[in-house]
């Protein structure tokens, strides 16, 4: 089975579109969102709604830090973030917020489990920034593969048959053997507020019958996406990160 | 982790282990059948100390990872993998020549030997590289042979894969490799560099010219830290009959800053297979190792160096020195194209600086009968388009070490081309094309075939043609520019 997995779309409507019509001419058989999809960019509505319609086709979606607050669940956030947020919530209808506030926090499915920061205890949002932060999630969970979001910088790691995690190098666009002697966990970038570097947005393709992952990347119109941060009146920084995507 | 231990008769996904045909330091080799398999079959199961033994298990995830990526003929082909729940292995086809380990006791070898096996070698491994794997672990015991006479390579334990996560980057402390044959970069870990594998290329045709190692067998990483330095013996003061452009080969590969080496495993088969055009320098005529003095310069610079620079990926080394066959027209009505092509070579040089250019002539032969190697004049046809291709060369202007000139003779010129071509693993070809005429239209072009087959780039060049509106009408005049 071929599963898209998208996380951190924040509300980047450019972005996300660019990211669907990428999968579309790749054909997959699932999706999954990994979380946060409003938060920070122009369009909450009409990505809140896209996620929505995505999940009643059958896509995997769990519950992100920001999409909680937006339902109107007290998290901490930083002051940009906060203003983003009091923006977004301002502008989403109660159904829109139902959807966001009744997701879950994990989901099984292909012996992988998607989750939007580490997999222990998925509601402190933990960042997994590096192979010492990736060993909890493997030590919480059985599963062979765990995919998540949060960072916005993609990242691998894996850990072998002495229970020894080491985050792995990768290239993005190559297909990755995930060694069925190891599990594996994969941080998959952002497809709205990438922050490495590369001002496209970032996906991942899992490949659970081939046991291959493979992290993308898709251009988009970052620009417009730019220019309606700016005119909605949200802070110019979140306008400049996704031009230089950092 | 690892439930079972491989003996003869056990079953395993449908496997039947027959006989032990090798115990190895990190693994044992049985001979297997299946029914579903109707060919000859090994099994590969890594020895497994008790508790964790990380190296080996880690070498061999890496043989998982990599051996059912590649293809071709230097490759054994992927039967099967087993994972470490139950008994780790690789099942694969089995190479019946067995390894070349008893070659190489037998070196010195005649020096025809030599050549011919150092150039399957050579070919074995430009095939891994251009599937983008360095093998990093090269010496007699990985190199087995088929029937067919094509080299393998097996043990894939330490190997990279440029595209694939690197397990084994930060697995181990201590440089890996066998310390005959490993290169300096290697000693200082590095892990990226195609150039290793054409190292331990060199070390083993010197050890197939002369019978002796070129550092000996250290057997300490102190040992090993001294080729970073000291020079070997020159091939020909062990054996005087080795050839001086067979010393340059072998000493080239031998360089200590990969930079110095050849660049590609290409390069060194093209300069296996035209001996008398290997550019020979100091190195072809020494006689003795360095003296203390300048062996000491080295070493104060060496014993400093951390690293050396390393190729952005395997591809990108492969496409930094092509080799571009540039095939040339001499005849009389080939002239003017000849012309043009040597500006398009020119040009091409400004994008592929260290290119190396093959410049190839075709003398074409009748189908049947006898050819007249001389012309009328009793001149040797062959001698004469030699000197011809030399003389339009020089106008490339390139050195000596990067221009060879070859003269082919065939039946079928753009045949004679493409054999040319596959044979040297070329990477691009520049011919021209003659113009449009009616026999062309019918026979077909030699051109037109090039492109059509090759297995490589083809650039065609053809001289401007005017067109025939321009041949009908002349030219309107130009008004006079107003005073």
């Amino acid at each position: 089975m071929r599963i898209a997995v998208l996380t951190d779309i924040h509300a980047n409507r450019e972005a996300f579109e660019a990211v669907l019509s990428d999968i579309g001419a790749h054909g997959v058989d699932r999706m999954a969102l990994l979380g946060d999809i409003v938060g920070y960019g122009a369009d909450p509505e009409w990505c809140c709604d896209r996620a929505a319609a995505l999940v009643a086709e059958g896509a995997i979606c769990v519950r992100g830090n920001h999409d909680n607050a937006a339902a109107g669940a007290a998290e901490a956030m930083s002051p940009l973030a906060k203003r983003a947020l009091d923006w977004t919530s301002a502008r989403l209808s109660a159904g829109q917020k139902s959807f966001l506030g009744n997701l879950p926090l994990t989901a099984n499915a292909e012996a992988v489990l998607f989750v939007h920061a580490s997999a222990n205890r998925p509601e402190e949002w933990s960042y997994v920034t590096s192979d010492s932060r990736a060993a909890p999630s493997f030590r919480a969970c059985g599963a062979r593969v765990i995919l998540c979001g949060h960072v916005h910088v993609p990242l691998l790691a894996s850990c072998d048959i002495g229970g020894v995690v080491r985050e792995q190098a990768f290239r993005s666009g190559l297909p990755i053997p995930l060694l069925s002697s190891r599990r594996w966990l994969a941080v998959v970038g952002s497809v709205g507020q990438p922050r490495d570097g590369v001002a496209q947005a970032g996906w991942a393709l899992l490949d659970t019958t081939q046991g291959e992952l493979t992290f993308r990347r898709t251009a988009y119109d970052v620009v417009a996406a730019a220019r309606k941060v700016r005119e909605a009146g949200l802070p110019e920084e979140l306008a400049v990160r996704l031009l230089v995507g950092r | 982790m690892m439930q079972r231990r491989p003996h003869e008769g056990m079953e395993i996904d449908g496997f039947t282990l027959g006989e032990k045909l090798h115990t190895g330091g990190f693994a044992t080799i049985w001979a297997v059948t299946h029914q579903d398999h109707d060919l000859p079959m090994v099994m590969k199961v890594p020895t497994i100390m008790d508790g964790y033994d990380g190296p080996t298990i880690v070498g061999f995830e890496v043989e998982q990872m990599i051996m059912p990526r590649l293809s071709g003929p230097h490759v054994p082909k992927v039967i099967a993998t087993g994972g470490f729940d139950v008994m780790p292995y690789i099942v694969t086809e089995l190479i019946d020549g067995g390894s070349f380990l008893s070659v190489f006791q037998k070196a010195p070898l005649p020096l025809s030997d030599v050549i011919e096996i150092g150039a399957r070698m050579v070919a074995a491994v430009a095939d891994l590289h251009r599937q983008h794997v360095i093998h990093l672990d090269l010496k007699p015991e990985n190199f087995l042979q088929r029937k067919t006479g094509e080299m393998v390579l097996v043990d894939y334990g330490l190997s990279r894969h440029d595209r694939l996560p690197d397990l084994l980057a930060e697995e181990f402390t201590i440089p890996m490799g066998t310390y005959p044959y490993i290169a300096p970069e290697q000693y200082l870990r590095c892990r990226d560099d195609p150039r290793s594998d054409l190292f331990a290329l060199g070390a083993m045709l010197y050890a197939l010219a002369t019978g002796r190692n070129p550092w000996g067998t250290p057997e300490t990483l102190r040992g090993v830290r001294k080729r970073l330095w000291r020079d070997p013996e020159p091939p020909r003061a062990i054996r005087p009959e080795v050839p001086e452009w067979l010393q340059e080969i072998i000493l080239r590969a031998l360089s200590v800053d990969p930079m110095r080496r050849y660049q590609t495993a290409g390069q060194l088969a093209f300069d296996l297979s035209h001996p008398q055009q290997v550019a020979l320098t100091a190195r072809a005529h020494k006689v003795k190792r360095d003296g203390w003095l300048a062996v000491f310069d080295r070493w104060r610079v060496m014993r400093k160096i951390r690293r050396f620079t390393v190729p952005s990926s395997v591809a990108a080394q492969l496409a930094s020195v092509p080799i571009i066959v540039v095939a040339v027209d001499l005849s009389p009505q080939g002239e003017r194209l000849a012309e043009v092509l040597l500006r398009a070579v020119k040009r091409m040089l400004i994008l592929e600086p260290d290119a190396r250019i093959a410049c190839v002539n075709v003398i074409k032969t009748a189908r049947i009968g006898i050819d007249q190697g001389t012309d009328d004049q009793g001149n040797n046809l062959h001698v004469l388009r030699l000197v011809q291709l030399k003389t339009w060369a020089a106008g490339i202007e390139l050195p000596d070490h990067r221009l060879t000139y070859t003269v082919l003779e065939g039946s079928d010129p753009g045949q004679a081309i493409l054999d040319y071509a596959t044979a040297n693993e070329v990477d691009h070809i520049m011919m021209g094309a003659r113009g449009h005429s009616t026999t062309r239209r019918y026979l077909g072009s030699v051109s037109a075939q090039v492109v059509a087959e090759a297995h490589c780039s083809v650039t065609v060049i053809r001289l401007p043609e005017r067109r025939e509106a321009d041949e009908r009408q002349p030219l309107p005049e130009r008004d006079a520019a107003p005073a």
